[in-house]
């Protein structure tokens, strides 16, 4: 193994062996490279400063929390962002499940229980809801796999349709037995404590079971891109899909799968949410899918394809949360918070677009 | 006579990362001539013009226009200034209709802001008349011939009173009467003063329409002369230079009996033609031609990452299916494509990831577990054998020199352990060194009593390595000659049966 030490010891020396201009480049290149986490560690200080309560434990475990719930759909979009694709759909699929979820999952004897033929919630039947809704996500994920990877569409379109469908099927849902479009409320309380129960507090904030399974999950998704054929297969494809399929990778499945996966995702972000805040409505979700592509991007999941780290993913929704909950602490409107949000972008992509800029 | 140069190159230097590509090569043009500019592939040909149109920035040397120094830093800027490049790959706005690609950039206006279509067209139909070309300037590009829209790209170079046109392999897409038609514009613009810089490997064409040719090898001027004191003869040994015998390791290997079989194939979106041949056990077996006789694509088929009308393949006497390009790894085959960059290699992923892709399986544990010691020791092995140069395995592969990129590639089709390996022009862009080197390989593979089908554009190359040589023309097998007792002629003569 290398020796971190000596490695260290060499850089100093192959520094002091730089002539003043490029010095001068080598601390240009460092901070451009690492500008974004430079400027988030500026906006913490400042934010501590200001609030002091920004830095408690009560509000390290809010974070925590957050950073839990929003992973997810972010795990499951960096797939596709790795194949120069995008999802659209992500969103939506989210509030569709979790309308199911909700709906599989309410309270019996409730008065305005949507479906009343189904039996008392019990621990089998919340495996059963998770499975399914896993399974419709994924269903939705495999139809758009199958649009972009046999008809050569862009995801862009694919995912903006499946958009449109599941917005379609979202409201019919709402509308059955008479419920008019009404919020689904009423959850069956093992379902909220599966979801939301304690896991331990940090300070006085408790933190929810589903941190455990967000854990869980990222350590799935890292072993499934990091470590197995499929996972390669993904990168090599997004790198350049002709080369992948000369090399004898089979690119249609490789894509259909990653969306399938990505859906499965969002599957199980719809069955957290669908019991997280308290009741799900027709536009539960919408519009998720903007911060789940923010955080990849922000993480280093590139737009030119076959780059990009789970670590990464998990960096940027974390980064994305710190400004959420910073900001909603220093009292900025939510005009302010979607423009800082907007710059961030900005700012993030072309940062990260230097490093694969060839310099002529 | 100094008066009458208008295009001088004086002592241009250029390098890449560990290739010197030009050296001090010096070029003059004079006023109502065609200059030949001829070599191998990687003679620094195609460098040196791009040094010409600043899409490369030279190293030394300078660059006189008219006796004035200039320094383009871009082909637009050369183009204001009267110097044109004519590509071998045209770019252009395909979906736009004529007139719009010539006066693209520099549309006429009215007033300042819309733009004068009726001036575009007159002045378009002007251009058209005098070389009397025969083309629509409303036409939308893509629904042309390549040799119209070719006709095009002269127009525009014309339209911008360009006394310096760069001709790059213009005639490589051409038939022979559009061909002479390309010469009688070619005349007409020497009639009328301009400066040609033609870049050809048709030694034919270039006895026919030049006037002085400069010969390149490696990156280095070699000899400017008259056309008409030089024989073709002369040509070739200029631009190979060295002898054959030292440019390539000896030939060891001993045919065995047939192994690869192919019989009647056609290709369905392509041109192949009722393609048979048949490869034996430690050979190595050349597949010569123009561009576009359907070499890539016969090798192509075979791997089936092309479409296959009809025809079989067997295998050791066995009919295999090869639909697929996973199904004939399966196979024992292993395709290194002619385009490296667009269907060989990852440029974003490292070595290791490049090194490794083809042959997953190897390294599984559990069912799906891919081990990481045993990548990294695979790629290692690799990396060693062929002596490739990188300082990790963790090294983006862009970051390599063509030579090591093409040797990372072959590595990756040897973890695959193939038994017939198919090279599609498997020393194209690499230098000299790593050349020898690669044909050591495929002489070593052999040995091994592996078939490899080898496809080149540079004849000496086939000559050197093969032991048999099947000359393809028009998408059909045009003949076969013993690579021992054949000249490049006869070769030459079977590629242009069919075309």
């Amino acid at each position: 193994m290398i020796n971190p030490v000596k490695n260290i010891q060499r850089s100093a020396q192959e520094y002091k062996l730089l002539d003043a201009k490029d010095k001068k480049r080598y601390w240009m290149d460092g901070i451009l490279n690492n500008a974004l986490y430079i400027l988030m560690a500026i906006f913490v200080i400042c934010t501590a400063i200001l609030r002091p309560r920004f830095l408690t434990l009560d509000s390290l475990g809010n974070l925590i929390s957050q950073v839990a719930a929003y992973l997810p759909l972010a795990l499951g979009i960096g797939g596709c962002i790795v194949l120069t694709g995008t999802d659209l759909s992500a969103g939506r699929v989210t509030g569709l499940t979790a309308a199911i979820s909700a709906v599989l999952l309410q309270e019996s004897g409730l008065s305005n229980k949507m479906f009343n033929s189904l039996p008392a919630v019990n621990p089998g039947m919340i495996f059963l809801a998770l499975l399914a809704v896993a399974a419709i996500g994924a269903l939705i994920g495999m139809v758009n796999g199958f649009f972009v990877a046999k008809f050569s569409l862009h995801p862009f379109i694919v995912t903006l349709a499946t958009q449109l469908l599941t917005t379609g099927v979202i409201l019919w849902f709402f509308d059955l037995n008479g419920n008019n479009g009404q919020p689904i409320s009423g959850q069956d309380q093992m379902y909220k404590d599966f979801v939301g129960g304690e896991l331990f507090r940090m300070g006085r904030t408790p933190i929810p079971m589903y941190v455990l399974y967000a854990i869980l999950l990222t350590a799935l998704m890292w072993f499934i891109w990091n470590k197995t054929t499929f996972g390669k297969n993904m990168f090599a494809v997004g790198s350049n899909t002709e080369a992948a399929r000369v090399s004898g990778v089979n690119v249609f499945w490789t894509i259909v799968l990653v969306h399938t996966l990505a859906g499965a995702m969002y599957g199980y972000a719809g069955f957290i949410d669908g019991v997280r805040a308290g009741s799900v409505s027709s536009v539960s979700g919408m519009n998720a899918e903007c911060d789940a592509i923010a955080a990849c991007v922000i993480g280093g999941v590139s737009f030119v394809g076959g780059t990009g780290k789970i670590s990464g993913i998990v960096l940027g929704v974390l980064i994305l949360r710190i400004i959420f909950v910073a900001l909603t602490m220093l009292g900025v409107s939510p005009a302010a918070l979607y423009i800082i949000k907007g710059a961030i972008i900005l700012c993030a992509c072309s940062l990260d677009m230097r490093k694969y800029l060839v310099k002529k | 006579m100094e008066q009458d140069v208008l295009l001088r190159m004086v002592d241009i230097s250029k390098s890449f990362p560990g290739v010197k590509a030009l050296d001090k090569v010096s070029l003059e043009v004079k006023k109502g001539t065609v200059h030949a500019l001829m070599g191998e592939n990687g003679a620094g040909k195609s460098t040196l013009m791009k040094c010409l149109f600043g899409i490369y920035s030279k190293d030394e040397g300078h660059i006189y226009l008219n006796g004035k120094e200039i320094n383009f830093k871009s082909s637009r800027e050369a183009l204001d200034n009267g110097v044109a490049m004519v590509h071998q790959e045209l770019n252009q706005a395909l979906k736009r209709n004529v007139m719009d690609n010539i006066w693209l950039g520099r549309y006429p206006k009215i007033g300042g802001i819309a733009v004068n279509e009726k001036k575009m067209y007159d002045d378009t139909m002007a251009v058209f008349r005098e070389l009397g070309i025969d083309v629509d300037p409303k036409r939308i590009m893509s629904t042309m011939p390549v040799s119209q829209r070719q006709m095009v790209e002269i127009a525009k170079a014309v339209s911008y009173n360009s006394k310096v046109i760069v001709f790059d392999e213009p005639t490589s897409s051409l038939t022979e009467e559009e061909v002479e038609h390309l010469f009688q514009i070619i005349n007409m613009l020497r009639d009328r003063g301009v400066g040609i810089i033609y870049i050809s490997h048709k030694m034919a064409e270039i006895k026919r329409i030049s006037d002085y040719i400069t010969v390149m090898r490696d990156g280095q001027w070699i000899a400017t002369e008259p056309a008409d004191k030089l024989e073709m003869s002369d040509i070739i040994r200029l631009m190979v230079g060295r002898e054959l015998t030292n440019q390539y390791p000896p030939k060891t290997n001993k045919p065995g009996e047939v192994y690869l079989e192919v019989k009647h194939l056609s290709g369905t979106y392509n041109q192949l033609q009722d393609v048979s041949f048949c490869a034996r056990r430690g050979e190595v077996l050349g597949l010569a031609g123009l561009d576009s006789s359907g070499r890539t694509e016969t090798l192509e088929s075979i791997f089936g990452i092309r479409t296959r009308k009809s025809g079989k393949i067997y295998l050791d006497g066995r009919e295999i299916r090869n639909h697929s390009a996973g199904e004939s790894i399966k196979n024992g085959f292993a395709l290194l494509t002619e385009e490296r960059r667009s269907t060989g290699i990852f440029s974003i992923l490292n070595i290791r990831d490049n090194t490794v892709i083809s042959s997953l399986k190897r390294h599984k544990k559990f069912g799906v577990y891919l081990s990481e010691k045993s990548q990294r020791e695979d790629t290692q092995r690799y990396i060693d054998a062929m002596h490739t140069k990188t300082p990790s395995q963790e090294t983006k592969i862009r970051s390599l020199s063509g030579g090591n990129q093409q040797k990372v590639i072959i590595g990756r089709w040897l973890l695959t352990e193939p038994d017939v390996l198919l090279l599609d022009e498997p020393t194209r862009g690499i230098d000299v060194g790593a050349k020898y080197e690669i044909y050591q390989l495929i002489l070593d593979l052999a040995n091994q009593g592996k078939t490899v089908i080898m496809v080149s554009s540079e004849m000496p190359e086939l000559l050197g390595v093969c032991d048999r040589i099947v000359v393809m023309s028009g998408g059909r097998v045009a003949g076969e000659v013993d690579a021992r007792n054949t000249t490049q002629e006869e070769i030459m003569t079977l590629a242009a049966k069919y075309v």
